[in-house]
């Protein structure tokens, strides 16, 4: 078997090449680095992708606390335009590709109420495959 | 009306803008950025994939995890953050180098803030429909990729559900896949060029993994539908001319629209800022400065950058630079730069030959072994192996007094890609 | 806070006065474009009861959002034709309404350039013309005088006119200034009121109109202003059987900034189907160029083709050579309702209590202030009583747009509004209070902001705002976000939430 594909883990994008050697080892040529070797080895084995994607936002959708004291703050609040409705988050390491769809499904479903810090756990541990699905953006 | 006085605006709070506010903050001058949003951080804060910061960071990062990075640092210095406020003027005094920005904010009224130096950072926006000039009807459904990218990342909503994107650009790739992780099917990506612009790892993760096709040169031709958008016409190209007869429609009801950027500088006209005309963005000097004295660019709105580590690096210079300036700091030769064969432009447009510049610059072809060469007064001083080169990743490089010895006033280092 | 009158907007028809629990009018305008806004207006200054019945989502969605824009000279067509007679009425009573309704109109001037020889036959012809139809101070151009009328003529003109009572007009502004001093005035306008029925109570000396989605109104009089569907709307009241076709006009827009803007408008030599293509300086300061002139199938066909967009900049180049594709920020296409050579404005003479206002092509805006004039008396003469008011209001509200402001001005409307502060769309300078100003007079798709504020035309062609402003929206009227249309109907702009 000999299989030629693209490098993602960089910029850079090297072409690489996987051959399957007599002893079953895989062999891969055309990566500049070592993280090129293992990230053949793998998307032809068992592929994974880092997964980012949104939950919804706190009880009224937005960054909430309408009732603050604070004039000016009362005065943003009316004019929330820019306010987020969703909360930016990534799984802390690759999920395998066969489980994106379920684990964006649970993603979307999920609602985080504010405040958030950045790096906060969302899901923890999903599917015990070792990823954390982390928030990437504080919001209060 | 309340008056302000800084040393020194900046006028954008994205990464750029940020950068550059830290380096004056940092030089003990007084500084405040203006940004329109309610937040800092500007586009990023709706990337939110992957593949920010490796140079910066040397992590994969999110866009708003990039963006939070510099926040941070912003908060804890003396830099005061205006935020929802707009610079609606500039108007640059004749006395002592004084600037007058003349914003508008719900929380403070109009403010007219008075500065010395201005550093602009205003970013890009994108290319739309009425610039590329795609005929047909005008349905609902038509949009750029970045007001998708706003809608579903921030908002929560979604624009389509069959989608064709035109332009391979990252941007567009990006848009590929994440319409796709929303449910959409997105069942094209057209490309006028006969290669994609994109990065070949966004082809790979964003097309590939979704069996999204991608169809080379070709132009749309037509968008079909009265009230919502029903279909689109693609038509191949052959030798650089569109081939009628093989044209094809494709059904959907959305178009995503990523067919370029163009540096925001509608305020830098306002000032009197000369542009440059390849890049849309201001012509300046060795120290990031424009014609006008005292008003500094950096980021997008300089020239559009692929990566925003490119951005905050040169922005860091640019804020350096306009502290320098307030410090009555000037460089005291400047060597020309020109684009020479195959190359679209150089930014900055000259070299201070006492110190190390970083240069950046963009090819007009697409090579697999090309060779950039730097010729100084017609003498090549300097042959650098660059590899794969292509239009949509630009490359930067370091040009210091060892490749400018020998430089005259009349002189001009002309960098070539061969 | 500005008052509207938009309970005359789409007031609930089950709390109005009438017959049988249906709403009695004494006049129904079917069509809220130049003509219908007009004629509502008008007849707003008597003690008649008037409803106007507009099928699109806003008002001013058809012929009259996408025209030149362009009050005209008074000498293209012969004097024995009454569009030529209302066109020279028209022209002169623009004055008075920007006076009375704050609309965007500027008298820069007409001119017609001739670019051999040949042509100047034909601009004498019209000169002449134009001198037999009162038009005042109307000049025939040597190439100097035209070079100096119009510093970016090409300098291959010969000659030319000049017609110095021409002007431009944003049109849809114009539409929305009329339909506000008629509701002002106690008209009441119907939106998504498509006519689907009509029914003759003759014992009543009534007509009972349906719409498309059941609502019904008694008129005793009605004006069939209803545009490119004019025909299909005689047919429905039993009134003369006609057609009208629908002539594409394909136009660019082109960037403030270009430096191709002339002062005048400028005309080439007419033809025999058009006027020709024009270069237009928009009284918001960008650049029009267009319109062609083709017959198209649908009456529901506004696309643009390249072919055309092609034409239209080497056309307008023939003219004003600075004219740059860089300079493109959009095109768009408008349909012009094609029946015969003149207006077709008369009471139908086989269905009663019926009055047609039909194939305004150009000079239809020119015209569209004495449109009104005469179809006010010619409802009179089939019988209508028309008693003057005593409360007639001409005045609408003068409505500051931040962009015009002074910092002070804006600071202390801020104050007042912090609204005023928030630059929604920074490429025309429109902040929020002016879009949730527009939403309160009833335009909430789009398309209607758009042409109320000018949000979403500028450089970005809304890629910066139109979140805002769907946001907004939603926020003002409680509409869901599957609700928000681009200009109403199926046009739909999003199709899911997360």
């Amino acid at each position: 078997m000999r299989r030629e594909l693209t490098c993602i883990v960089c910029p850079i994008g090297c072409s690489l090449t996987v051959t399957d050697k007599e002893n079953g080892e895989l062999e891969v040529t055309g990566n500049r680095c070592p993280r090129g070797a293992a990230y053949a080895v793998e998307e032809i084995t068992a592929p994974k992708r880092v997964v980012t994607a949104t939950c919804r936002l706190g009880p009224a959708g937005a960054c909430s606390e309408s009732d603050s004291k604070d004039p000016i703050y009362q005065r943003m609040r009316r004019h929330g335009l820019c306010d987020p409705r969703r909360l930016p988050v990534k799984t802390s390491a690759p999920c395998p590709k066969e489980y994106i769809d379920e684990l964006l499904s649970e993603i979307y479903r999920t609602q985080v109420n504010p405040p958030v810090r950045r790096g906060d756990i969302i899901i923890k541990n999903w599917k015990n495959l070792g990823l954390d699905v982390v928030a990437v953006r504080a919001l209060d | 009306m309340k008056e302000l006085r800084y040393d020194a605006v900046v006028i954008g709070g994205g990464a750029a803008g940020m950068a550059a506010a830290l380096e004056i903050d940092k030089a003990g001058f007084t500084c405040a950025i203006v940004e329109r949003e309610d937040h800092l951080g500007g586009i990023l804060m709706q990337c939110i994939h992957n593949g920010f910061g490796l140079h910066e960071f040397k992590e994969e990062l999110t866009g708003p995890e990039f963006a939070e990075r510099f926040a941070e640092q912003v908060a804890k210095s003396n830099i005061k953050v205006y935020l929802g406020t707009t610079v609606t003027d500039i108007n640059v005094q004749t006395v002592q180098y004084e600037k007058e920005l003349i914003c508008a904010s719900p929380d403070h009224g109009v403010l007219k803030i008075t500065c010395k130096s201005v550093v602009l950072a205003m970013g890009c926006r994108e290319r739309n429909r009425g610039n590329v000039r795609i005929p047909g009807s005008r349905p609902a459904g038509v949009y750029t990729a970045g007001l998708a990218q706003r809608l579903v990342n921030i908002e929560g909503y979604i624009p389509g559900k069959e989608v064709v994107i035109i332009g391979s650009g990252d941007i567009g790739l990006i848009m590929a896949r994440r319409m796709s992780w929303v449910g959409c099917h997105v069942k094209a990506v057209v490309e006028i060029m006969p290669y994609p612009s994109g990065l070949t790892r966004n082809i790979v993760q964003c097309l590939h993994d979704f069996n999204i096709p991608l169809y080379l040169s070709c132009q749309t031709t037509n968008i079909f539908g009265n009230d919502r958008v029903e279909g689109v016409e693609v038509t191949p190209m052959e030798n650089g001319a569109l081939v009628p007869e093989k044209a094809f429609r494709i059904d959907c009801d959305t178009v995503l629209l990523s067919v370029g950027l163009v540096p925001e500088n509608e305020l830098s006209k306002d000032a009197g800022v000369e542009l440059h005309p390849t890049t849309n963005g201001p012509l300046v000097d060795a120290s990031l400065m424009t014609n006008v004295e005292g008003i500094f660019a950096c980021g997008n709105v300089l020239h559009v950058h692929d990566l925003v580590d490119w951005v905050a690096e040169e922005s860091r210079f640019a804020g350096k630079q306009a502290a320098a300036w307030l410090r009555g700091e000037r460089p005291l030769h400047q060597v020309r730069v020109k684009a020479g064969p195959n190359v679209r432009y150089v930014n900055p447009g000259k070299l201070d030959p006492s110190r190390d510049n970083k240069v950046y610059l963009r090819s007009m072809i697409v090579k697999n072994d090309a060779v950039l060469e730097l010729r100084l007064d017609n003498r090549v001083i300097k042959t650098i192996k660059k590899g794969h080169i292509q239009p949509s990743e630009m490359i930067t490089l370091s040009i210091g007094p060892k490749e400018l010895e020998g430089y005259t006033e009349n002189s001009a280092l002309e960098l070539a890609l061969l | 806070m500005t008052t509207t009158f938009t309970h005359n907007l789409n007031p609930d028809l089950t709390t109005l006065p009438g017959t049988n629990g249906i709403p009695d009018y004494d006049v129904a305008i079917i069509g809220c474009g130049v003509s219908g806004a007009n004629i509502a207006r008008r007849l707003s200054a008597y003690k008649v009861k008037v409803a106007v019945l507009e099928k699109a989502a806003d008002v001013s969605f058809g012929t009259s959002k996408a025209n030149s824009g362009i009050v005209h000279g008074g000498f293209h067509h012969n004097k024995k034709y009454l569009k030529a007679r209302l066109e020279i009425q028209g022209n002169l009573m623009f004055d008075r309404l920007m006076r009375e309704l704050d609309f965007p109109f500027k008298r820069c001037g007409i001119i017609v350039a001739a670019l051999h020889e040949d042509e100047m036959k034909a601009v004498e012809h019209l000169y002449m013309q134009g001198v037999e139809n009162g038009v005042i101070g109307i000049e025939l151009c040597s190439r100097e005088r035209i070079l100096e009328l119009e510093p970016k003529l090409s300098p291959d003109v010969v000659g030319g006119l000049y017609a110095p009572g021409g002007g431009i007009v944003e049109p849809y502004r114009f539409v929305f200034a009329l339909v506000e001093s008629a509701m002002k005035n106690g008209v009441h306008v119907f939106t998504n009121y498509r006519v689907e029925k009509a029914e003759r109570d003759v014992p009543r000396n009534k007509w009972l109109i349906t719409a498309a989605d059941g609502r019904k109104i008694n008129a005793r009089y009605v004006v069939n202003a209803a545009g490119l569907f004019a025909d299909e709307v005689s047919r429905i009241f039993g009134g003369e059987s006609f057609t009208i076709k629908a002539r594409k006009g394909e136009y660019y827009l082109l960037d403030r900034l270009t430096k191709a803007r002339p002062e005048r408008v400028v005309f080439p030599v007419p033809t025999s189907v058009s006027k020709g293509m024009l270069v237009i300086p928009t009284v918001e300061g960008t650049v029009l160029v267009g319109p062609t002139a083709d017959i198209t199938e649908s009456k529901e066909d506004f696309s643009t083709t390249s072919e055309r967009l092609e034409q239209i900049l080497d056309s307008g180049r023939k003219m004003v050579p600075s004219l740059s594709r860089n300079d493109v920020i959009t095109n768009f296409a408008g349909l012009r309702p094609v029946l015969e050579e003149d207006f077709y404005i008369e009471p139908s003479k086989v269905t009663p209590a019926f009055i047609q206002v039909a194939g305004i092509q150009s000079p239809g805006l020119t015209a569209s202030p004495a449109i009104g004039e005469y179809v006010k008396d010619l409802l009179k003469n089939i019988g209508l009583e028309l008693t003057e008011k005593s409360d007639w209001d001409p005045f609408v509200e003068r409505r500051p747009r931040a962009r015009e402001l002074s910092p002070y001005e804006l600071d202390a409307l801020i104050a007042k509004d912090p609204a005023w502060g928030n630059m929604v769309c920074r490429c025309e300078q429109v902040t929020e209070a002016e879009i949730v100003e527009a939403i309160r007079q009833g335009h909430t798709t789009l398309d209607g902001i758009k042409y109320f504020t000018r949000a979403q035309m500028g450089r970005c062609q809304g890629g910066f705002c139109t979140f805002k402003i769907i946001k907004i929206i939603m926020r003002e009227t409680g509409l869901s976000y599957e609700e928000i249309t681009k200009h109403g109907g199926a046009s739909r702009v999003l199709e899911g939430e997360l």
